[in-house]
């Protein structure tokens, strides 16, 4: 393959062009005439886009995707963020016109079939948590997270009361407490047991009348249940505080339980995770959030409701926290989050979670033996691994990680959660085949071998990929973050020079 | 298990082995440490699983019980707009290295995504005029309430100034998230079109943390930001603005009209309206806020060999590093969006992108003249980039349901956001044609006289 380093930038020539369009069939209008000249860009101040054909423009995007690993080129078993297969059908529902060419402000009338995909979508969801209503809102988990918790602060001040702490455990998603105080909250952390569990008496120390609520992830982030959420769950609501569920690990527990059963008042899911909604190199995902009744009139407006046979927006709540997101959430997302869960059915749900948890609890064994596993009952969609036992003989995860990208795997999610010494938290989902999986366990096997017998192969990492380990000291301290074409002209005269 | 969906791939025979692996006698064991108090009993009550074909049809016609805007001329805009999208922008976005991988947490094999969103970066940087931008936000509304956040908690100041030229959903927001944040929004009113500049400078004082102007606003009008600036600089506000990319091509950059924060959405350019999302939110500022700035960024560093690579940078910011002390909670962002909308802006290029903004203030411009001839008064008093307002002898709500009658989606009905049920924003881009134009404008005199 030809090597290609360039920016989009680097290709540029004066004069090419990657579109096409009509010419203007109406008068031409002079700018000078109808603005002041200091706000107008004239064409030496213009942005200075690409100038490219549309081949090149194919062939730069093209050359760029090849340096990237996604779940379609091989397994990606990153903790937490359930990389599981992105089913093609979704990608062709979401991008027919009927979808993606109507206007959020159309009359109701004139899209009623995208609001009943989302009432639909609404109702299933409220099934699925096991809560009572559901907001499609929210773009993403953490502002799931924070709208959740602006209901939570919404609910206490209609009771009267000033409540001002949001609890998190110890290995809580930063989020957690990021999106708390977002919502002006102080958090508190709560440390986890022996058996990588909330500590119950630890929790009924810190759970007073200025508890607002409780933040858990259950499965908790060590893919750990938490047996006790019961108990749990009693010590916060007698306190008068409230549960909030972060579903960032729902994936373990389709069909098997709910956060509503569980004695959870408000939940948020992440589309992307569990519903098999595209990560998209970052995004966009979507975040709904459900709850109990207690919490509806709190619910953010406009909310998508039935009307006899019609589907309507109502923002007559008086008590909503008001708005989150613009326009319908990230419809485009929900639509293909629908699209799955149609495939799947309850049937199929409740086997995606039994797969999901099979193969955790597979994969640990298959490794138990060669890598630190700390805490040992069963697991449910994912597990932690310590790279502790490597560290004394002088690796670190960081290098067994690097190492794994030369076996052509996307490497777990590392030093994550924060309460475990140099942690591996490893997703494998219930989309991968037991081949895959053997062929995985193969490899960090073997990795532990290279570790005690030729650790400089790990620790000089990766060795296949397009670029080597990069400096991240030096991107932080001096930061480059845009391109400049006087650095590049600069470059390319040192380089003549030299 | 029975085998039967597509997506899961264990036989029974591969279920057998990890289960004997494992020692348990079946899967349900697995779920043994769930108290049956908690578990579900029956399974879910939801409709059951839909054969692929079945789907197709079904969601199909749910698809079709929709009236898109190939089938009807739209004339709503209001924040989201039907623009020219070149075919080749879903083309790349669909390879599946870009849309199937998460956030470039590995940079070795990951710098497909981290040089592409390197290049959105510098583009928006270039449209906006700002020294540095981040690689995508929610959506334009929720990047402007993160700007107000982050110029309240810069500035210790607890008051924001927000024009009622800026749309009306991101006010929306700004009050949710004030909420939360502890500081105040305060409504700068609307001198009929632009933001009333005596009102904005009663209202300016040393508790202001910033002004916020939409460029072009709402009515579509172009604000004068240099003499906003200047207001806002005498008491020590900073400056945000909120600008549609696509105006920017020929107005003057917010940048070097004195914009601290440029924030807004890259809808325009390459991505789909999709009934509002998901869109594609930018969030760029000038240097000093470079360390404060809330989501990820890309910078450009070296290998061992010295080759040049990009990684996430900056990250003592974010909430992964600094929990509760993070500038912003944000965690996920629209990185597909903005690889949509920098492989739109490459094809469009330098000089494309200014033809593009051309038509849209001509066809709008034409538009308004030829309403005018009809008698319509168009209440804009300022220039205006491809929307502006009518003022209607009957209410819009009626006008526009005639209008559907006729197949053609009329503009916004400023009722319910401004109190004006007369009052209609017509949006006219690049893709609506002379011939559809005239058309309207031939049925709203039509509806509004019949």
């Amino acid at each position: 393959m030809v090597e290609y380093n360039d920016l989009i930038f680097e290709i540029s020539r004066p004069g090419r062009v990657g579109y096409s369009l009509p010419k203007s069939d109406v008068e031409s209008v002079d700018l000078q005439e109808k603005l002041p000249k200091h706000l107008i860009r004239d064409e030496e101040e213009a942005a200075d886009l690409p100038e490219v054909s549309e081949l090149q423009l194919v062939r730069h995007y093209t050359a760029l995707s090849n340096k990237n690993h996604g779940i379609d080129n091989g397994f990606y078993p990153l903790g937490s963020c359930t990389m599981k297969y992105n089913p093609k059908i979704n990608e062709d529902i979401a991008r027919l016109p009927g979808f993606s060419r109507i206007h959020p402000y159309q009359q109701a009338e004139t899209t009623q079939g995208a609001f009943e995909l989302l009432y639909n979508l609404q109702e299933e969801l409220a099934v699925i948590t096991g809560m009572d209503a559901i907001s499609l809102q929210p773009s993403a988990g953490a502002q799931g997270e924070w709208t959740g918790l602006m209901m939570v602060r919404a609910y206490h001040e209609q009771k009267g009361e000033s409540r001002n702490k949001v609890l998190v455990p110890d290995s809580a998603h930063g989020t957690n407490p990021a999106s708390a105080s977002v919502a002006g909250f102080d958090t508190a952390t709560i440390p986890s047991d022996e058996n990588g569990l909330v500590d119950l008496e630890e929790l009924k120390k810190h759970v007073d009348s200025d508890t607002a609520a409780l933040m858990l992830t259950n499965p908790n982030t060590l893919g750990l249940f938490e047996t006790e959420i019961e108990e749990i769950a009693k010590v916060v609501h007698d306190a008068g505080g409230l549960l909030y569920y972060d579903g960032a690990n729902a994936n373990a527990i389709l069909g098997k339980t709910t956060p509503g059963a569980m004695g959870f008042d408000i939940v948020h899911l992440n589309l992307h995770k569990t519903f098999t909604t595209p990560h998209g190199g970052g995004g966009p995902g979507a975040g709904p959030v459900g709850v109990k009744e207690d919490l509806i009139p709190y619910l953010p407006v406009p909310r998508i409701e039935k009307d006899g046979e019609s589907y309507v927006l109502n923002s007559d709540y008086p008590l909503s926290i008001g708005r989150v997101k613009g326009y319908h959430g990230n419809f485009g997302i929900l639509v293909r989050a629908y699209t799955y869960i149609r495939t799947m059915g309850a049937e199929g749900l409740s086997e995606v979670s039994e797969g999901a948890v099979l193969h955790a609890n597979y994969l640990r064994k298959r490794l138990e033996e060669h890598f630190e596993s700390p805490y040992k009952q069963l697991c449910k969609h994912e597990f932690v691994l310590s790279g502790s036992r490597q560290k004394k003989l002088g690796v670190r995860t960081l290098d067994m990680a690097k190492r794994l990208l030369d076996f052509g795997y996307h490497p777990p999610t590392i030093y994550f959660p924060l309460n475990v010494e140099e942690g591996l938290m490893i997703e494998p989902t219930e989309t991968e085949s037991k081949e895959t999986m053997d062929a995985f366990a193969d490899a960090m096997i073997q990795i532990a071998k290279e570790v005690e017998e030729n650790p400089g192969i790990v620790l000089e990492a990766p060795h296949t990929t397009v670029v080597g380990r990069l400096d991240e000291v030096q991107a932080a301290r001096k930061p480059i973050v845009r391109y400049t074409k006087e650095k590049d002209a600069q470059k390319k005269k040192d380089t003549v020079k030299a | 298990m029975t085998n039967t969906y597509r997506y899961l791939p264990d036989t029974k025979q591969d279920q057998k082995e990890m289960l004997d692996f494992l020692n348990v006698s079946s899967v349900e064991e697995l779920f043994a440490d769930i108290p049956s108090s908690i578990r579900v009993k029956g399974g879910l009550d939801i409709p059951e699983a839909d054969p692929e074909p079945v789907l197709v049809k079904k969601l199909n016609k749910l698809a079709d019980r929709n009236i898109n805007v190939d089938q009807y001329p739209t004339f709503l805009g209001a924040g989201t707009y039907d623009h020219y999208i070149p075919s080749v922008v879903d083309h790349m976005i669909s390879r599946s290295e870009f849309y199937t991988a998460y956030t470039p947490y590995q940079p070795e094999i990951s710098q497909g995504e981290l040089q592409g969103m390197f290049e959105f970066q510098t583009m928006v940087c270039e449209l906006t005029g700002m020294d540095v931008a981040n690689s995508s936000m929610y959506d334009g509304f929720t990047s402007l309430a993160e700007a107000a956040s982050l110029a309240v908690a810069s500035k210790k100041r607890s008051k924001v100034l927000v024009s009622r030229g800026v749309h009306p959903e991101s006010r929306a927001i700004l009050n949710t998230n004030a909420k939360g944040q502890g500081y105040s929004v305060e409504e700068v009113s609307l001198d009929t079109d632009i933001t009333d500049l005596k009102q904005l400078k009663s209202q300016l004082d040393k508790d202001t943390a910033a002004v916020i102007i939409q460029y072009p606003n709402f009515f579509g009008s172009i604000e004068d930001l240099a003499e906003i600036k200047e207001y806002a600089k005498e008491q020590g506000a900073l400056f945000i603005v909120s600008a549609n990319p696509l105006a920017l091509a020929l107005l003057q950059s917010p940048g070097k009209l004195g914009a601290d924060m440029v924030v807004g959405d890259m809808q325009p350019l390459g991505i789909p309206m999709a009934f509002g999302g998901p869109h594609c939110g930018y969030f760029a500022v000038n240097k000093k806020f470079m360390r404060k700035i809330p989501g990820r960024i890309v910078g450009e560093t070296n290998d061992e060999q010295g080759n040049r690579g990009f990684v996430l940078t900056l990250q003592a910011r974010e909430q992964h590093i600094r929990r509760d002390k993070a500038t912003s909670n944000i965690c996920s962002n629209q990185a597909l969006n903005a690889l949509a909308s920098s492989i739109c802006m490459s094809a469009l290029g330098k000089q494309g992108i200014r033809k593009m903004a051309q038509q849209n203030f001509e066809k709008a411009d034409y538009t308004a003249k030829v309403l005018q001839s009809k008698g319509f008064t168009v209440i804009n008093k300022s220039a205006f980039f491809n929307e502006f307002v009518i003022e209607l002898p009957r209410p819009a709500k009626e006008v526009n349901e005639r209008l559907l009658d006729l197949g053609i989606i009329g503009g916004y009905d400023l009722g319910e956001a401004y109190g004006n049920d007369k009052q209609m924003l017509i949006a006219v881009t690049e893709q609506r044609s002379k011939e559809e134009i005239d058309k309207f404008v031939e049925l709203l005199e039509a509806v509004v006289n019949g």
